[in-house]
């Protein structure tokens, strides 16, 4: 268990009575991939709140490199190397893609560094990244003129300008259109042996194209772990993806 | 032949140029061309000018829009006020203290007897007070409409306070009757010429100091801040030290408006401090154009000039004026003088690049310009 780089225990979260998280662990080992799914109301963004410091669960732990995460502010987490993605995409509209990129590279920077240009390391990253994320064409417009996907592509990039050990992505390709989700996916399989990476997805063709293991969330609690060929075959997974689970009448 | 990259080069250099000339002109030709009077008009509306800039930092950029503005304004124009009562007084108890029943000078007075300490105190207490509210404020998640409520909140509570501590504030009437500053008369024509002249130099220090602010990477994180702060947050920077430190400034900026405003128009009462002035700086920096910084000073400069020559002739009609001059910013040129003015220029340029036969016609760039 020391060795994983993310590792959440017994976590539980209830909203007015309901319990959202219901005693959930999960593990992540550095440099994985791993998805995470679900149907509505499973507790998958409340899970990613809890890890990056958005919600305080009512119990449990989570160790995130080392540090106790609970109670650290966002920005702190997010300086120890972790990166969250939202589920509608979240840029600074009135700033350009470059300047977007260049905020999100300058944490580092304290006080009266602010206030002169960039490092040229932050500038060779943000070369690379705007090649990456393919928004070369856009470094100069304003982030609120670009499409849905190009935005989200720019929060990717912006978290990949953190240099960060653990992404936290929230339906990474919801609302794309096929074009697009295939542009995602190859921007995925080039980060993935950058950093650990946390997927929450709904689209079953899209976590197929991805080696890598799955966990499925139900009312708060992981009901099944494993490749996406076993999940999908699982008797439980079924039964909860068609509704009929036995504890709805009980 | 020049190569492409010179020529941002030369426009700069073009541009200081030419804010070089201006500021010449503002300190040497502007005395001569007007009356005492009209340039102690200007230097108040420059006092006023400071001000709006400090305000477009919080509110045009970092989206903290505060209606209390006037307090910091305030704070600064008593402190140096508080100078100028020691000075006036020599050694003596200031008039008003008398008055209210006082036969010794409160501790906490003495040291305003310097200037250089009152000047520190003008800026540096209105900096310090915008500072921790907006750190205390940020702290607790207060943003939006309920920052703005509660600077106006404290624009009244410090009304009030200053009226009700009579003996040390002078009360409604505030502290006037100045009669000297550094030894030499107020009333002197040449003293006010040299005031009006510190005002305008500091005007463009600040200028030049927001504007850096604005386009470093410290202004490119206060629009950050305004756009998505949740997403700053989780991009590793604490949203409330960036909210401090701008109206940190922002404070600072005000309350030098205030020290400088009080020996130019010899009164300052508790109105300074107060919720009505405090709606007026936001108006100035709405009218300029926000997020713009030169358009905050030119609309404190604009309105205010407006407010003096409409109250001349007309003096009930001034309230109606404001408000309506308002409402047409915020329906026709919601991006204020300011960008109003560049829009008008890009159509010239426009319209003269179609005469030639480059560009797409007049009406497509007006289309334009109604849009923006």
């Amino acid at each position: 268990m020391s060795s994983a780089l993310l590792d959440v225990r017994d976590v539980h979260v209830s909203f007015d009575g309901i319990k959202v998280l219901d005693g959930l662990s999960l593990a992540l080992k550095p440099g994985e991939l791993r998805f995470l799914i679900g149907p509505n109301g499973a507790g998958k963004t409340t899970l990613l709140d809890v890890i990056s410091g958005k919600t305080r669960p009512h119990g449990g732990q989570v160790l995130f490199d080392g540090h106790h995460a609970l109670g650290t502010p966002a920005y702190e987490l997010a300086r120890l190397g972790m990166g969250r993605k939202f589920q509608t995409p979240a840029v600074f509209v009135s700033l350009t893609v470059r300047e977007n990129l260049e905020v999100a590279g300058s944490y580092r920077d304290r006080g009266m560094d602010l206030l002169f240009p960039a490092r040229a390391r932050v500038r060779e990253l943000l070369a690379q990244i705007l090649e990456m994320t393919g928004l070369g064409a856009q470094a100069d417009r304003k982030a609120g003129l670009l499409s849905h996907g190009q935005q989200q592509w720019l929060e990717i990039g912006m978290l990949l300008m953190q240099k960060p050990k653990l992404l936290l992505l929230d339906e990474p390709v919801a609302g794309l259109t096929r074009a697009e989700r295939n542009r995602t996916s190859d921007l995925l399989h080039a980060i993935r042996d950058r950093c650990s990476i946390l997927i929450v997805e709904h689209d079953m063709a899209f976590v197929r194209q991805f080696d890598a293991t799955v966990t499925v969330l139900h009312q708060g609690r992981v009901l099944v772990e494993g490749p996406m060929s076993l999940v999908e075959a699982d008797e439980r997974v079924l039964e909860v993806y068609l509704g009929r689970v036995e504890d709805r009448a009980a | 032949m020049t190569s492409p990259e010179s020529i941002p080069r030369v426009r700069a250099a073009a541009w200081y140029l030419l804010a070089a000339l201006g500021i010449m002109a503002m300190l040497f030709l502007v005395p001569g061309m007007m009356s005492a009077f009209r340039l102690n008009l200007l230097a108040k509306y420059l006092c006023f000018a400071l001000v709006a800039l400090g305000l477009d930092l919080a509110w045009g950029y970092a989206g903290l829009l505060s209606l209390g503005q006037s307090v910091f304004f305030g704070l600064g124009a008593y402190a140096f006020g508080m100078y100028l009562k020691l000075e006036s007084a020599h050694g003596q108890l200031p008039d008003f203290m008398g008055w209210s029943g006082l036969d010794v000078l409160p501790s906490y007075w003495r040291p305003f007897g310097d200037p250089l300490f009152a000047l520190l105190v003008a800026v540096g207490l209105p900096g310090l007070c915008g500072a921790l509210l907006a750190y205390l404020l940020g702290r607790s998640r207060i943003g939006g409409v309920y920052f703005s409520i509660i600077t106006q909140a404290l624009a009244f509570m410090a009304t009030t306070f200053f009226i009700g501590q009579q003996p040390f504030t002078g009360g409604t009437n505030g502290l006037t009757n100045f009669a000297t500053i550094f030894g030499h008369p107020l009333k002197d024509a040449e003293v006010q010429v040299q005031l009006y002249r510190v005002t305008v130099l500091a005007v463009a220090l600040c200028l030049a100091l927001s504007l850096w602010l604005a386009r470093s990477r410290f202004g490119r994180l206060l629009i950050a801040l305004r756009d998505d702060e949740q997403r700053l947050r989780f991009s590793g920077y604490n949203p409330t030290l960036l909210k401090a430190a701008v109206f940190g400034v922002s404070g600072g900026m005000a309350g030098l408006a205030g020290a400088l405003f009080v020996p130019q128009v010899g009164i300052v009462n508790p109105d300074s401090l107060g919720i009505i002035l405090g709606i007026q700086m936001v108006i100035w920096v709405a009218v300029g154009g926000r997020g713009t910084l030169i358009g905050a000073v030119l609309g404190a400069v604009v309105v205010n000039a407006a407010q003096s020559a409409v109250s001349e002739s007309f003096p009930d009609l001034w309230q109606y004026g404001i408000g309506l001059l308002f409402v047409a910013t915020v329906l026709i040129f919601p991006g204020g003088l300011a960008n109003g003015l560049q829009s008008l220029g890009r159509l010239a340029l426009r319209a003269a690049a179609s005469r030639r036969g480059e560009a797409p016609a007049p009406a497509e760039a007006a289309a334009e310009l109604v849009r923006a």
